[in-house]
Parts: structure tokens; sequence; C-alpha cells
């Protein structure tokens, strides 16, 4: 009997659990199925660490959260849906305030906020430095009360099924048992969040290998924005682990070999002992990564054998602060650096933190695919734009996780049966998997493929890009993807087959690497967090407009561009560090 | 120290072998090495039939628990370098079923962690246009710390008693419990009572403490389940006790 739900999530992070939520609430006979790769809570919404941001303060407003995030976006992002995020963020963390989120707190009881990069007021919710992993474990705990919420942990999902236009389910493999099952359902929300692991330094772990958006794009459906990628400008060398932005809103400085506070050089403002809002340190991350390549190019900064790095200064913020506030921060660097920030400099650099781009949907999460929907990091809706605003993407996939449960609920409940014609697609996608994926004469190996790989992408699609490099590295990745089709895997079991599962995750990155170059060689400006050296200025005339890559017939990207939803807030300088 | 170290990896095939055996490897040891690095390099280079979990590789996703010379390690957050000249000896978490490797099954863990009702419970809520339900610093420090559970299940490996009954409800599912009990908003401790109470919850656990000494995140199981385990006989006796009270 071939298992079937009325809904199916893929991925069981923040977004999906939260959508699984929404569907339980919306209507409890509606069967609900979590196919995750990983056990929900080791989801990688676990390592978001920062803070979530709504709206709550008194002397806040919607329209300037809605202001710090478009223009921190560098005006990419859609305006209407940028206005419900909004709306909805502080209701969503209210929401997790009743299911038990261990929200830090002001002396008299209620939640607290702290400043964050690129917000002019203090709307940022915290759980010490933990928020992510608090969040996780308490949707994950809250879920665990709904009946109709069925988990499939350890099931990767490989294909899509689509039939007559419509999705209608998923084929996935338990690692388990090495079984192959078609899922059918009348709705999938794809929850699967991003792929920083197409480059070889991210803070993404090590399952954000994009397999959502490539599911998505081989299924037909666009892939949105896909050029903007966020370099975190606070990453620990050699692991890259992340040392959350918090750091800097709490009052950590960023300081280049001589000392010097090296952002008041970048139009970022003038160094003041406190944090100013949306200025120096409390800039938006693409100009903090901008001004770091900089400061190399001008050989201020210090060499170390993981390359150059620039020092994170929290001394003065004192063991007591530290502590309350960045208790995660402290325990990290201990850790894996070997050092006391109470007491000694953090060295830090750039490293890929985030995914601006993913399938393109709607304010419901809906793609353009008929009974497909996505949410969270995997998704484009777009309220990032060019460029995330830190902990804008927390209460992302809290509001467009639900909003998409919802959606999805509501078309399930008119939505026709599953077709008989998807367990055709299943077998042969079984076929695939079980026989074809192992190839008796290859000799290629899976780790150079994909270090191959993340070596190109790092070489044209970092910080700052150019067309020559864009353009070869898109030989790169197609002569890549031919040797894919010569790859020799080891591992012939069936039971937790954890290389067969690396390879179908490299050739997820492929496509998404693919998309990602092909994105970014076609827009010839420079805007947030795509910046070409050939195309040094932003043009408004020829891209303020959103790329749409598809996969064409013959397997290439075909990138066209939709227009960006403006509605009270024209186009305009994004002005940091001065009035 | 040297710029290798001899890695010894426990190895089980249920297919080809009915047997855990080991495999040895020759790994590079640079300082930063953690003993999952090694694993993955072996993986990457060596031999990609080595089967383990991993993920955030910064100790807060709780999947790449392992035992480590004989103790229960979080493998990310443990240095080679640690282990001298080696070798380093890499197995499954024990007391659980292995399925292959170094991956070891632990539904029997999900499932208790599901009875223990780890949800906020309450008769009624308020809106949420009323703002949030106020909490003290204070009042979120007394459950802060059973909330910083990773679910690493070294805890698990580490308790003679889960070794030898594996009904015992165990430390972690406990220390969940004890977290939404002292949890301000919570109104579920009596639900939860019930399944602490039996023969294989609290009572279970002679205080060997071992679950608190291997916890990476400093949560203190051992502790949460003493102090339950006064509440509970403190509700067992209180039957008995009040009417005579009341005299």
């Amino acid at each position: 009997m071939t298992p079937t739900h009325d809904v199916v999530l893929v991925g069981g992070g923040g977004a999906g659990l939260r959508a699984a939520i929404a569907i339980a609430e919306t209507d409890p006979r509606l069967s609900v199925a979590v196919v995750s790769k990983v056990y929900p809570m080791r989801s990688h919404t676990v390592s978001a660490e920062g803070g979530a941001a709504g709206v709550i303060a008194p002397d806040d407003s919607f329209d300037e959260h809605a202001y710090d995030t478009i223009s921190g976006g560098d005006w990419l992002c859609d305006q209407d849906s940028v206005e419900l995020f909004i709306e909805e963020a502080p209701k969503e963390l209210l929401r997790l305030e009743r299911w038990g989120c261990p929200w830090s707190r002001e002396p008299d009881g209620r939640v607290a906020v702290r400043p964050f990069g690129g917000m002019k007021r203090q709307r940022t919710w915290f759980a010490a430095d933990k928020t992510g992993f608090h969040m996780l474990h308490t949707l994950f705990q809250t879920s665990l009360k709904y009946p109709s919420v069925v988990r499939y942990d350890e099931w990767f999902v490989s294909k899509l099924l689509v039939d007559d236009g419509r999705v209608q389910g998923v084929v996935a493999l338990e690692l388990m048992s090495g079984r192959v099952e078609a899922i059918t359902a009348k709705a999938v929300i794809l929850c699967t969040g991003g792929c920083g692991k197409v480059f070889p330094f991210t803070t993404n772990a090590g399952i954000k290998t994009g397999d959502g958006m490539a599911l998505a794009y081989r299924a037909g459906a666009p892939l949105k924005d896909m050029e903007f990628v966020q370099y975190h400008p606070t990453g620990l060398p050699f692991t890259g682990i992340l040392i959350t932005e918090a750091a800097r809103s709490e009052g950590g400085w960023l300081l280049n070999k001589d000392g010097y506070r090296y952002l008041q050089d970048y139009d970022l403002g003038r160094p003041e002992p406190k944090p100013v809002f949306r200025s120096m340190e409390l800039g938006p991350r693409d100009r903090l990564s901008q001004a770091f390549m900089k400061e190399v190019a001008k050989g201020r900064t210090v060499a170390t054998p993981y390359g150059p790095v620039v020092h994170l200064d929290l001394r003065h913020l004192t063991a007591k602060v530290i502590d309350a506030k960045l208790p995660f921060v402290r325990e990290l660097c201990r850790k894996y650096q070997n050092i006391d920030p109470v007491k000694e400099l953090i060295p830090v650099r750039p490293v890929v933190h985030y995914m601006m781009g993913g399938v393109h949907t709607d304010g419901d999460g809906a793609t353009p695919l008929e009974g497909l929907f996505a949410a969270g990091e995997v998704a484009c809706v777009s309220i990032n734009g060019a460029n995330r605003l830190g902990s804008n993407s927390l209460p992302e996939l809290l509001v467009f996780g639900a909003r998409s449960g919802r959606a999805a609920a509501e078309y399930a409940l008119a939505a026709r049966e599953p077709a008989a014609a998807v367990a055709a697609q299943a077998s042969d996608e079984k076929r695939w998997l079980e026989n074809d994926l192992l190839h008796p004469n290859g000799q290629e190996r899976l780790a150079t493929l994909r270090s191959e790989m993340q070596k190109a992408m790092e070489e044209s699609a970092g910080i700052y890009r150019e067309g020559r490099s864009l353009a070869r590295a898109g030989e790169t990745l197609r002569e890549l993807r031919d040797r894919f089709g010569r790859l020799a895997l080891q591992d012939a079991s069936s039971t937790f087959n954890t290389e067969r599962v690396a390879a179908l995750e490299l050739s997820c990155m492929l496509d998404v690497a693919e998309a990602i170059v092909a994105s970014a060689l076609r827009r010839e400006e420079s805007r947030g967090a795509h910046q070409r050296t050939d195309f040094p200025e932003r043009d408004d005339e020829r891209y303020l407009a959103h790329s749409l890559a598809h996969r064409a017939t013959d397997g290439s990207c075909r990138v066209e561009y939709s227009p960006v939803t403006i509605t009270r807030w024209p186009p305009g300088e994004r002005v940091y560090g001065r009035q | 120290m040297s710029d290798t170290i001899k890695m010894q990896v426990a190895r089980y095939r249920p297919e080809e072998n009915a047997e855990l055996t080991f495999d040895e490897y020759e790994v590079p040891c640079p300082r930063e090495w953690v003993v999952l690095d090694g694993l993955n390099h072996i993986k990457d280079e060596i031999d990609g039939t080595l089967s383990f979990r991993w993920s955030c590789r910064m100790g807060i996703c709780g999947s790449c628990g392992m035992t480590v010379n004989g103790e229960p390690k979080l493998t990310c957050a443990t240095f080679l370098g640690d282990y001298g000249s080696g070798p380093v000896r890499v197995e499954p978490l024990a007391n659980f079923p292995v399925v292959r490797d170094l991956v070891v099954e632990i539904s029997d863990f999900m499932r208790k962690l599901t009875s223990v009702k780890p949800w906020i419970v309450r008769d009624e809520e308020k809106p949420l246009s009323e703002g949030e339900y106020l909490q003290t610093p204070a009042e979120l420090e007394a459950y802060k710390q059973y909330s910083m559970c990773i679910n690493c299940l070294l805890c698990y490996a580490a308790c003679p008693i889960y070794g030898l009954e594996p009904e015992f409800i165990g430390p972690a599912a406990i220390a969940l419990a004890q977290r939404y009990n002292m949890d301000t908003r919570d109104e579920g401790a009596a639900e939860r009572h019930d399944i602490l109470s039996e023969h294989a919850g609290i009572w279970g656990c002679t205080f060997v403490g071992e679950c608190t000494r291997v916890c990476p995140k400093h949560v203190d199981p051992a502790g949460a389940i003493q102090r339950y385990k006064l509440t509970a006989a403190l509700e067992t006796v209180k039957a008995f006790v009040v009417p005579w009270s009341a005299k």
C-alpha cells in the first residue's frame, strides 16, 4: 500500500513544524506527514543564534520595521509581502511564547528585545544566543501533541511526483532500511532550508544542500533571486562557526590588524563607544562583508592559515554581560577556537550564511506549480530582497510556515485524490535509486566533485563577482554534471547508506549552483549581496526585477525577470551611519 | 604531537557480518581537528562505506554523539589532539541497538520523550491580543537549565540503569518533564505525574549521576530526577498526612 496523506511536508525544521501545526489546527482530520532526512530536532534552525524580529516596543512601528527591511534589501523586496510579514511577525512570536519558548525577559517579566544590524529600533526577541535552538525544540515538542501529524524521520525525498501539472506527492528513501516509497498527497510543502554547502566555507550545517530548491527546479517551478547569497561578516576561521550579530548589537567592535574600527572608512558612520542603530557594527551584513574585502585589499587584515581575518572585540562588555546575553558565543570560542572572548580578541572572517533566493512563491507560500508550496529559507517570497537583515529569517519561517500550512490545508480540502499515474513515476525513480545510481564502471570520487564545485563557487560567486569568472564557473559546473554521471560509489548496502544520500545531495547542489551562477551572470548591476566589479552600480532601469531561473528542457538554466512590487517606499539610497 | 593519528572505528554491516568489528585508519591530526573531522576524512578520502550521523558541527544539533575511547562524547566537540599519540577508538553510543557502523536506533527515546508530554498544558489560554504571560528572569532561570537539552543521548549511553532496565524512562526525558513542570506558564504537572511516578519513571534511578557528568550542555538530569522524587514522594504521602494534620 502506498502511504498517502493530505499534505506532505518535506523538511522538519522551523518552517516545516510551524506549517504542520497550522495544518493540524486548521482541520484535525487532515493527515500531515513530516518527511525529513534528519530527526526534526536536528534541523538547521537549531543553529540560529541572535534572535527574531517583531515589533513590540512602544517606540517602534510596523512602518519602521518595513523601511529597515526594504532598504536593507536594496529595494528588491516585494513590499506587499514585507507588510504582511511585519504585521504577523509579533503575533507568531507571541504564539511561540504560549507554546513555551523561553524568551529572555525584562526584570518585570515582559519579553526583552535587543538591537540588531540594519534595524533602527530594538525589536529582536531572543532566548539568550540560542534563539533558533529554543524555537526549534519548542515547535518540535509542541508538534508532538497533534495526533494528525505523522513523522517520517530520516527519509530522504528524491523526487516530487507531478502528474497533469499538479504535484501529488514525493518519492522518498528510508535511510534505516534502504526502502524506496512513493508517499502521495494532495499538497506538498517544501521546508528544506538553504544551500550553504554549495560553498566551501559556510556557517551552514552539513545537511544544507539545497534539496528542496533542486526538487522544485526539476519539477518545473522557478528559482527566484538565486544570485543573492549572504555572507555573514563574523565566522570563526577554519570551522566557519557563526559568531552571532548579537555580539555586535550588545556592543562588540570590529577591528583591523591595527586595532582600528575600520568600518568608519566605508560610509557606515563614526565610531561611538556604545552601539548606534543602523551605524558601524550595526550596519547591514552585505556592507560589512564588502568592507572586509576592501580591508584585505589594503593589507589591513591579519593573515592566518585559514585566510585573512579581522578581530571582533567583546572584552569591554565584561564577563557579566557576555555570560548573560552571549553565553553560546563564549562557549563556542572556548571550545572551538580555544580563546576566551572576555579576555581575548575573536578572529573572524565573512562566511556564507544564508540564501536570499529560493523557490518562487507568493505570500501564501504557493509556487507556480499547482499543489506545491514552499516556506522558510528554501522559498523566496521575497521579503529579503538583495540582502536579508539579521533576525528577519526566524520570524519569516514562522509567518510563512503558518501561512503556507493554512493555504495548503485549504487547497487539500478541495483537491482531488492523487492520480494512479503517479505510482508509475515512483517505480521509475525507485529503479534509478536502487540500480542506476550505482555506476559499476564509475571512476569519479564524490568528495572530489563536491570540493571542485565548492571551489568554483567561491572563486566566482563570492562577495565580489565578475562576468568572466562566472562564465567560467558555468562551464566547470557543466563538466561536473557530466562527471557526476560517472560517479563511483563504494557502498552498496541498503542499511543506513549515507554515501548514497551524499550522492543525491551533490546532485541537488550541482543544480542549485548552476542556478546561482546563471542568475549572477545575467544580472549586470550591483545590488545588495550581489556585487559585480564589472558593473559596480545599481541599475533600477534594467534590474529592479526578480530573476527567475527555469530549468530548460535540455537541462540548461534559463533566466527570466518579473517585476518587484513597490507599495509605499520608492527606491532610494541606502543610508547607514548618517542622517 | 605527530602529524597523523590512528583511529580505530567500529564497523557493523548487518548484511555482511553479524559481528561488530574494528577498522583502523590513519588520519591527519592538525590542532583544529575534532574526531568528527577525522571521520569525515575517512569517509571522503579512504572509505566511503563508513556510516555515521552529523550535521551542525557546533555542538547544538545533537546528531554526532558516539563513544570515544570509552566515553560518550559529541564528536564535533572532541579534539583528536586531546588523545596524544592515539589511537582514538570510536564506537556507537552504548545502550542503544546499533543499526550500522556508528549509527544507533533511537526510536525508544523518541517514544519516551513524547510520553512525558513535553509541551505547555493549560486549561485556558489568554488571547494573543493580551500579550505575553509575564515571567521574571528568576522564574525563567528556575527551569532554563532543563530547557538546554539537545537530545544527544550521551546521558542514556552513560546511564547504568537504562543499560540494565530499558523500560527506565531515562535522564533527558525526566529533565524535560521537569522543564515544563517548573515553567510558570504550565499547568500540566499532574498529568505528567502519572508517567513519572510509575516504576519505570523516576524510581528506576539510584542516583548514580553519570548522566550529569557526561552532559555536554550542563543540564544536570540527575538533579532533576532527585528533585522530582521529592515532589512525587510528597504527593504520595499527602493523602495520608493531610487528614491527620487537619485534626
